[in-house]
C-alpha cells in the first residue's frame, strides 16, 4: 500500500494543483461574466427520487452507455488485437504482410476520419446503426494499438522459453497457450491497462455521430439548459472517476502479478 | 558397443547463419543406446548439430534421420520426433510461472495427452530419479542452479524419449553443483538411454562415453572410442584442443 500512495501521489499531486487553477480560473472568469451558477439542478441529471420511486438521471445512463461501449469496444480490440499480433509474428508471409498493412492504415488515419468511414460507409453497405458503427470503430482503432502491445509482451518471453516448449513436443498454439502467454501477461498488464482507459477516453468521439453516451448526453442536457459550466464539469468529474478507478485496479493487478514470478 | 540399430543418421549435413558455415559436411550414425560425447571450442558448431537434430535449427543442406523418421520441415513428423527426442539446455529453459510438477506434466498431458493423475504419477517417479521428490510443488525460481536442471531433466524424461540430447548442461552452474547433475546423467547412462552430449565433463565422458567425437570449425575432426580417443589422438587440432582442457 504505501508503495502504491509513492507512485501514485506525484501525479495525484500535479493532478490537483492543475484542477485547482483550473476551477480557479474559470471561476473568476465566470464572475467577470455575471455566470449564474445553478449547481442545484445538476443532482437531477444524476438521479431523481420522486414519488414513483428511484430513477436514474440523464448523465447516470449516459456513462452506463459509455461504459458498455467501451467495454464491448475493448474486446473487440483484445480479440482483433491478438489475431493480428499472432499474423504479424508468424511465419506466413502473406499473414504478415497483411497485419502491417493494417496497423499502418489505422494508426496512421485519424479517428474522426476512421468513424465517419465506419458510420457513413461502412453503416449503410453493412446495415451498422451508429452504436455498432462506434463500437466497431473503436474496437478497431485499439485493435492496431493493442496488438503492438501483444507483440512486444510477446517478444519479451525469452526464445529459451519456445525452445523448450518446441522440445516437449508442444505445437506453435500450444506453446503460446501454456507457455508464451501466460508470461507475456505481466509485460502486457500495465500498457494494456493504459488501453483501456485510453478507450474510454476516445468514445466521447462518438458523440459526432449522435450515439447517446456520456458525452452526447452532456451536450443534450446544455442545449435544453445553458448550464455548460455545470455539466462539463461534471461529465469531466465522471470521466475521470473511471479513468482513476481503472488506473488504481490495474496498480492492484500489476503488484498481483508481480509476486508470482 | 550397446545396440547394432542405428537410431540417429546424420549424412552430408550443411548448416549456414548468413555468410558463416556453422556446419560443413557433417556425417555421423549414432546407435540405439550408444553415448556421444561431443567436445570442441566454442564455436565448432557441437551446438548447432545437437539442435539439428531435434530441429530447433533446420540444416541448410543433407539429411537427417532420427529413429527411422527422416527430418524434413513436416509439422506432423517433427512433433513426433521432438517426442522421442528429449532436450537439456544450458540455461534450464524450465517454465518459470509454472511449479515443478506443471513443468513435469505439461508435455505428457498436452502431447501424449496421458491423464493428469497419470502424469503426477510418472513426474514424481522421475522427480525421484534425479534425487528432488522434496521440491515438487515449488517454482523453478526457488531452486538451486543444479536442482533446477535437474528438474529440467527430469521433464524430459517424462515424456519417456529414446534419446537425450545435452547442450552443455554443466556449464552455466556452480562448480559445487555439477557433480550432482552428472551424476544424473551417468545414472541415466546406465539405464541405456540413448544419449548425446556437448560437455566439456572429461571426467564424465571417460565413465559414460562409448564414442567420443571431436568438432572444429564446423566439421567432425575425430570420432573413436575414448580409450584411443584420450590416450591417442590422430589430429593435431584434437590434440592442442585435449591438453588444453585436460592439463589441469
Amino acid at each position: 500500500m504505501p508503495e502504491l500512495v509513492k507512485t501514485r501521489a506525484i501525479p495525484v499531486v500535479l493532478y490537483l494543483i492543475v484542477m485547482y487553477l483550473l476551477v480557479r480560473v474559470s471561476l473568476t472568469g465566470a464572475e467577470a461574466m455575471g455566470y449564474n451558477w445553478q449547481w442545484y439542478r445538476i443532482p437531477d441529471y444524476l438521479f431523481r427520487l420522486t414519488d414513483d420511486g428511484f430513477q436514474w438521471g440523464e448523465i447516470s445512463l449516459g456513462l452506463v452507455t459509455t461504459l458498455t461501449l467501451s467495454l464491448q469496444a475493448f474486446l473487440i480490440a483484445l480479440a482483433a488485437g491478438l489475431i493480428v499480433a499472432l499474423l504479424r509474428l508468424s511465419d506466413l508471409v502473406v499473414g504478415s504482410a497483411l497485419a502491417v498493412a493494417f496497423l499502418e492504415f489505422v494508426r496512421n488515419m485519424p479517428l474522426l476520419v476512421l468513424l465517419y468511414l465506419f458510420y457513413y460507409v461502412l453503416g449503410p453497405i453493412f446495415g451498422l446503426d451508429r452504436y455498432a458503427a462506434s463500437v466497431l470503430c473503436l474496437g478497431i482503432y485499439h485493435a492496431a494499438l493493442v496488438s503492438e502491445i501483444f507483440r512486444a509482451g510477446i517478444q519479451a518471453v525469452s526464445t529459451g522459453q519456445w525452445e523448450a516448449a518446441r522440445s516437449i513436443g508442444l505445437s506453435t498454439g500450444q506453446a503460446y497457450r501454456f507457455v508464451v502467454l501466460p508470461q507475456s501477461i505481466k509485460f502486457m498488464l500495465p500498457p494494456m491497462a493504459g488501453e483501456a482507459v485510453h478507450i474510454v477516453k476516445s468514445s466521447a468521439i462518438v458523440s459526432v455521430i449522435a450515439v447517446v453516451e456520456l458525452t452526447t448526453t452532456g451536450r443534450n442536457i446544455i442545449a435544453d439548459t445553458y448550464l455548460s459550466f455545470e455539466v462539463w464539469f461534471t461529465v469531466a468529474a465522471v470521466y475521470l472517476a473511471i479513468t482513476l478507478t481503472l488506473s488504481i485496479f490495474v496498480t492492484f493487478l500489476e503488484k498481483r502479478y508481480a509476486v508470482k514470478s | 558397443m550397446a545396440g547394432r540399430r542405428p537410431i540417429i543418421e546424420i549424412r552430408n549435413v550443411d548448416k549456414y547463419f548468413g555468410e558463416f558455415q556453422a556446419l560443413n559436411d557433417v556425417s555421423l550414425t549414432i546407435h540405439a543406446g550408444e553415448r556421444v560425447v561431443i567436445c570442441g571450442p566454442s564455436g565448432s558448431g557441437k551446438s548447432t548439430l545437437l539442435r539439428c537434430i531435434n530441429r530447433l535449427e533446420e540444416p541448410s543442406a543433407g539429411r537427417l534421420t532420427v529413429d527411422g523418421i527422416e527430418l524434413t520441415g513436416a509439422k506432423d513428423t517433427l512433433r513426433r520426433v521432438r517426442t522421442e527426442v528429449g532436450m537439456v539446455f544450458q540455461q534450464f529453459n524450465l517454465f518459470p510461472h509454472l511449479t515443478v510438477l506443471e513443468n513435469l506434466t505439461l508435455g505428457p498431458m498436452r502431447v501424449r495427452r496421458i491423464s493428469r493423475s497419470e502424469a503426477t504419477e510418472r513426474a514424481r517417479k522421475y522427480l525421484d530419479r534425479v534425487h528432488i521428490p522434496e521440491q515438487a510443488e515449488k517454482y523453478p525460481s526457488e531452486l538451486s542452479g543444479g536442482q533446477q536442471q535437474r528438474v529440467a531433466i527430469a521433464r524430459s524424461l517424462c515424456m519417456e524419449p529414446r534419446i537425450m540430447l545435452f547442450d552443455e548442461p554443466t556449464s552455466a552452474l556452480d562448480p559445487e553443483m555439477i557433480n550432482e547433475v552428472l551424476d544424473v546423467m551417468v545414472e541415466l547412462a546406465g539405464s541405456g538411454m540413448t544419449m548425446v552430449c556437448v560437455t566439456h565433463e572429461m571426467g564424465f565422458a571417460r565413465k559414460v562415453a562409448d564414442t567420443m567425437v571431436f568438432m572444429d570449425e564446423g566439421e567432425i575432426v575425430e570420432s573413436s572410442p575414448p580409450d584411443a580417443f584420450f590416450s591417442r589422438p590422430s589430429s593435431k587440432r584434437c590434440r592442442q584442443f585435449l591438453d588444453r582442457i585436460l592439463e589441469h
